[in-house]
């Protein structure tokens, strides 16, 4: 690790203060920073810690019924805590790595990291959340621009996270042997208005929506209704793990199974 | 009735209070007044020419004490290989020298090129980033046939290819085997690579050095399974140090599997640094670091082929196997392949003609060296896995195949150098079938099925060869180390006893057996002995421990001290009892004169020895003996595993349902040791049967250098073991009749796994013959839909 600063302000605006310092960087749970800052791959001036903010701090549930998830909860606080109001999305929490890293990894970490294979960018993007920044409001559709890439801005911070319920959804993650990421993960819901689909782990864009299967699932909610439909595996990753022909396989026998889990 | 205390008894171990409790003390807790630490600035490159390298910025860097590069080992010793192998020409091993750190050359991602001491270990880094290295990179020899052809690029520019032997055992006469193989019923052939792995022992090594100019003593905390051999090694042959001055601890130990064996490139220099430095020298490795520089293992690449007749009879046997070794020649790295290995051939079957060709290779890739099992398992590997096809091929069942060619008279000497002392292979493969419920297979594979996954059954049986020996022999095969061992028993004043053993603990669970024994040879209580080990201070000269040889061999010698301790303290209970020393018994701790009541208690007797005031005046005072063990020949454990896996046709998953062990290991001191040293080995097999895949990219770049890419075994991964050790054939050449256990699971259980996939792909109408290692997801998936 070098050498930096360490902040831990109890408000939004100082963290947003506190960032505005050159090179200086956020810390949510640090489980993907920290280990970034021992091999010495990131040299932030400073360290801003959001663990101190109450604000951020808790799954609520909006008038409008949707679900809250401050930007700095823990997976293992929602978990818990959602389980009640969006099971599926608690339990995907409750599949991100082991205990350790559930107790003090965040969504907001884990969203504003984007890595390709982790979990909440799925359930982001298959709720059709809104990830709500200290600056503005910005649609699933719209944050996650491919591996590691997102709309946020150098010193912008998720605040929270605000999933509308579906009807019923799902989360199927087929896990890469040595990290226990997702090798593909999908997570499929179903609104009054429509399926949405989103895959992570497996194509090289980062998580994406399976639009055609969106679509054969709207017209008609039964697995059969993906038989005929296949993932190009020309942008999938292939590395030590699957083939890209194996990850274009598994990402329609997860769908699958999203679908059977629903019913 | 099961015992409960003694040999026999499931004694709970007693290190375990302060492993669990967090009162160990392991090399990284120790911390020297004044120490400075050390950073390796290690190759990014798998090859390449050093050009330049500049220190001048990193030694104006604060807190440095002093930057080392190649050119301050100009002159010292290297690293050295304990084991010439002599080649089927006669010649010797091409043996490179192994640098302390790098000469003109680097060799592997992760070869160390300079070495900066600081005050802190930040600042060492820091500085070390400052160091300039210029290297011209050349190409990277990876693929082990390509690396044997004439006009390869050279891992070592002095040696006249990389091949660093091609050694031959058994049938020498070319044309006879071919004419088996010509004459042979049926013939089953098999490509197969044993995939390279990673120890990963939890512990990453560490080691502090210290230095007293006062008394020109060293000493050296190092994280080892042999101190002694370390201290010989790097005293005698790296850095020209008077054995006498230099102390090696090898304090408490977080798990070895063989990586701990070696002699190291970075306890040499700590110990070379500490003088230069004039102040204590500490390094931790980081696990990215032991990704790159601990001994991997493995790694062959093998053509097998059997021969039966027409009565499936094996008739013969050859095998080419290409073994890496890696950039250089890790310690025992080429006794692996070898001795290790081809010896192994016969398996637990008398096929009557064998030849096993093994050529060894330098490569850009890690040192590999023995791991858990260390040449065993490669070729239990490929024995059970080309029975198991020819079984396949001959629609034979494959109990009976394997039965029908046992070895079953004993003595056996096989056609690959061995000779088997006893054994029972029927007995084991009859203890599997009740325990594995062999009956119950077909019922249990149709529930899979209503389930939509495949079921399959895996059976294979495995010989190993313990506790190595004996040293002259061993000697003429080239081993450079003798492979006794060594224990003294200390009896103290009071009666309670230290037994210093030559064996090391690291995780074995010595400090718990080994009282065991003793108490039960005097009948005195466990708690009153305790095991000391580790320091070369303190232990006579023992080999330390690996190739599951501490109780055999390390055993046999504690046994023999014992005995000459009883010995003496009956020549004091006589002259106490005024009996004659023909009449002592010794029983429950008490000397007693045969057909009388006369008795004097342990405790009296070892008080006497101290206090010798009523004492025989032949009888010298003080009661402490040595002796030093060297086996007659080796151990040989052995047994038949069953494995039953689930594959998910839909992902290619596999997940073990059900695993049966059933071993011989000869008498078993504490069952309970017994059982988890079977379940951790069968862990680290399913570990490389399922999961372990160390894997280097063309450039030689390593793909898996975390646990990110690189997959242990978890709780989750491997189901409820059952073991059965109630075969028993003692072996017939030890006081203990025991034969050694540790690596026994290793072997025995990744021909198990990969068989019960295969027997599973099958059942499900898929015609695949084989998978290589390890069986993931997505190799199923391919060999499903290739
Ligand atoms: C062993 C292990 C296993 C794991 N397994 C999984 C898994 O199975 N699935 C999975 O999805 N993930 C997994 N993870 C990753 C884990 O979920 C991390 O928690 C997550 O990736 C990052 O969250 P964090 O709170 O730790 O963020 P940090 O590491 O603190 O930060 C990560 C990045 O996000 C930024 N950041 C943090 N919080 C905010 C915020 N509120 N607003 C804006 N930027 C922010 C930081 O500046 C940094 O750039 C695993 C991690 C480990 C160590």
């Amino acid at each position: 690790m070098y050498n930096f600063e360490f902040e831990k302000p109890s408000t939004i605006a100082d963290a947003v203060a506190a960032l505005g310092v050159e090179d200086a960087q956020a810390l949510g749970g640090g489980q993907t920073l920290i280990p970034t800052l021992k091999q010495r791959l990131a040299a932030p001036s400073s360290l801003v810690s959001l663990s101190g903010i109450a604000e951020l701090q808790g799954v609520c549930i909006e008038d409008d019924g949707s679900v809250a998830i401050g930007g700095a909860t823990t997976h293992a606080t929602v978990a818990h805590e959602a389980a009640s109001s969006y099971p599926a999305l608690a339990a995907l929490a409750g599949q991100i790595g082991d205990p350790a890293v559930r107790n003090r990894g965040t969504i907001g970490g884990s969203i504003a990291n984007n890595d390709p294979a982790a979990c909440y960018p799925a359930g982001a993007l298959g709720s059709g959340a809104t990830i709500v920044t200290d600056k503005r409001q910005i649609g699933a559709d719209d944050f996650f621009q491919g591996m590691f890439t997102t709309a946020l801005e150098e010193g912008e911070i998720i605040t929270s996270v605000r999933f509308p319920v579906p009807l019923a959804a799902s989360y199927q993650k087929f896990l890469q042997p040595a990290s226990r990421f997702a090798l593909v993960g999908v997570y499929l819901a179903r609104f009054s208005d429509g399926v949405r689909v989103a895959v992570t782990g497996a194509s090289e864009d980062g998580v994406f929506r399976w639009s055609e299967a969106e679509q054969a699932l709207t017209k008609e909610f039964r697995p059969d209704a993906l038989m005929d439909l296949q993932i190009n595996p020309m942008n999938m990753i292939g590395d030590l793990h699957g083939s890209k022909a194996y990850r274009a396989h598994l990402v329609g026998v997860m769908t699958k199974r999203a679908v059977e889990a629903t019913l | 009735m099961p015992k409960d205390s003694g040999i026999g008894a499931s004694s709970k171990r007693r290190e375990d209070v302060r492993f669990l409790t967090g009162a160990g003390n392991y090399t990284d807790d120790i911390n020297v007044h004044g120490q400075a630490y050390v950073h390796f600035l290690r190759s990014d490159i798998a090859h390449g020419r050093i050009k330049s390298i500049d220190t001048s910025a990193a030694e104006g860097m604060p807190g440095v004490v002093k930057v080392f590069t190649g050119k301050d080992f100009e002159g010292v010793g290297g690293i050295p290989c304990g084991w010439e192998v002599t080649d089927k020409h006669g010649a010797p091993m091409q043996e490179p020298a192994h640098p302390i750190l790098a000469q003109g050359k680097v060799r592997h991602v992760g070869d160390p090129i300079a070495a900066v001491v600081a005050d802190s270990l930040e600042q060492a880094r820091d500085a070390a980033e400052a160091i300039d290295v210029d290297i011209e990179e050349l190409p990277a020899v990876m693929n082990m046939k390509a690396a044997a052809q004439d006009g390869s690029t050279l891992v070592h520019d002095d040696l006249k290819n990389n091949i660093c032997y091609d050694w031959q055992l058994g049938e020498a006469d070319d044309a006879k085997v071919n004419e088996v193989f010509a004459n042979a019923a049926h013939v089953t052939t098999l490509d197969l690579v044993n995939n390279r792995l990673v120890a990963n022992p939890m512990e990453p090594r560490v080691a502090v050095a210290e230095y007293s100019r006062g008394t020109e003593d060293y000493t050296l905390y190092t994280t080892s399974q042999n101190p002694h051999v370390i201290r010989l090694l790097m005293c005698a042959f790296v850095l020209g140090l008077p054995e006498h001055k230099v102390r090696v601890v090898a304090p408490d130990v977080g798990g070895g599997f063989g990586t701990k064996i070696f002699h190291y490139a970075e306890e040499a220099f700590c110990t070379f640094a500490a003088k230069a430095c004039n102040r204590p020298v500490k390094w931790s490795a980081s696990r990215s670091e032991a990704f790159m520089s601990d001994a991997h293992g493995r790694d062959h690449v093998s053509t097998i082929e059997l021969a039966l007749d027409a009565d499936s009879n094996f008739v013969g046997l050859r095998t080419n196997t290409y073994a890496n070794l890696g950039a250089y020649l890790s310690t025992f790295s080429s006794s692996v392949p070898t001795w290790l290995h081809g010896t192994l051939m016969a398996g637990n079957y008398k096929t009557p003609v064998i030849q096993v060709n093994v050529k060894a290779m330098f490569t850009n890739t890690v040192p590999v060296d023995a791991y858990r099992g260390a040449g065993r398992p490669e070729a239990t590997y490929q024995l059970e896995r080309v029975v198991d096809k020819a079984a396949r091929e001959l629609g034979v069942d494959p109990i009976v195949l394997r039965r029908q060619n046992f070895v079953t008279e004993f003595p056996y000497d096989t056609p690959v150098a061995l000779t088997y002392d006893t054994g029972d292979y029927n007995g084991t493969m009859d203890k599997l079938e009740s325990a594995a419920d062999l009956a119950g297979f077909a019922a249990r594979r149709s529930a899979s099925e209503a389930n939509g996954k495949l079921r399959g059954l895996g059976i294979n049986c495995y010989i190993e060869a313990c506790g190595i020996a004996p040293s002259n022999i061993v000697g003429m095969l080239g081993a450079r180390a003798g492979l006794y061992d060594a224990a003294t028993v200390r009896v103290n004043a009071t009666g309670s006893i230290s037994v210093m053993v030559g064996a090391h603990s690291h995780g074995q669970g010595h400090e718990t057996a080994f009282p065991q024994v003793v108490a039960d040879m005097i009948g005195i209580d466990e708690s009153m002995i305790e095991i000391v080990h580790g320091d070369t201070s303190k232990i006579p000269f023992g080999m330390g421990t690996y190739g599951s040889r501490s109780l055999a061999v390390c055993g046999s010698a504690m046994v023999k001290a014992t005995e000459k301790v009883i010995d003496k303290a009956k020549k004091i209970a006589a002259h106490l009892l005024e009996a004659s020393e023909a009449d002592i018994e010794l029983k429950d701790g008490q000397f007693s004169v045969a057909g009388t009541d006369k008795s004097v208690a342990w405790g009296d007797v070892t008080l006497t020895a101290y206090v010798p005031h009523n004492y025989p005046l032949e009888v010298e005072p003080g009661l402490e003996e040595t002796a030093f063990y060297d086996p007659a020949n080796f151990t040989f454990p052995a047994g038949a595993y069953a494995c039953e896996v689930e594959v998910d046709p839909d992902t290619g998953q596999v997940t073990i349902e059900k695993f049966t062990a059933a071993d011989d290991f000869g008498n078993i001191v504490n069952p309970m040791i017994v059982d988890g040293q079977v379940h951790g080995g069968i862990g680290q097999g399913i570990g490389q049967a399922l999961l372990e895949n160390c894997a280097y990219d063309e450039n030689g770049q390593l793909l898996s250098a975390s646990f990110m890419d690189y997959a242990m075994p978890r709780a989750d991964d491997v189901p409820f073991y059952s073991v059965d050790h109630s075969s028993q054939t003692p072996c017939t050449h030890n006081p203990l009749g025991v034969k050694g256990c540790g690596e026994a699971g290793a072997i025995g259980s990744p021909p198990a796994v990969v068989n019960a996939v295969l027997d599973a792909l099958n059942s499900g109408g898929k015609a695949i013959d084989h998978i290589d290692m390890p069986v993931s997801p997505s190799r199923v998936w391919a060999a499903m839909n290739g």
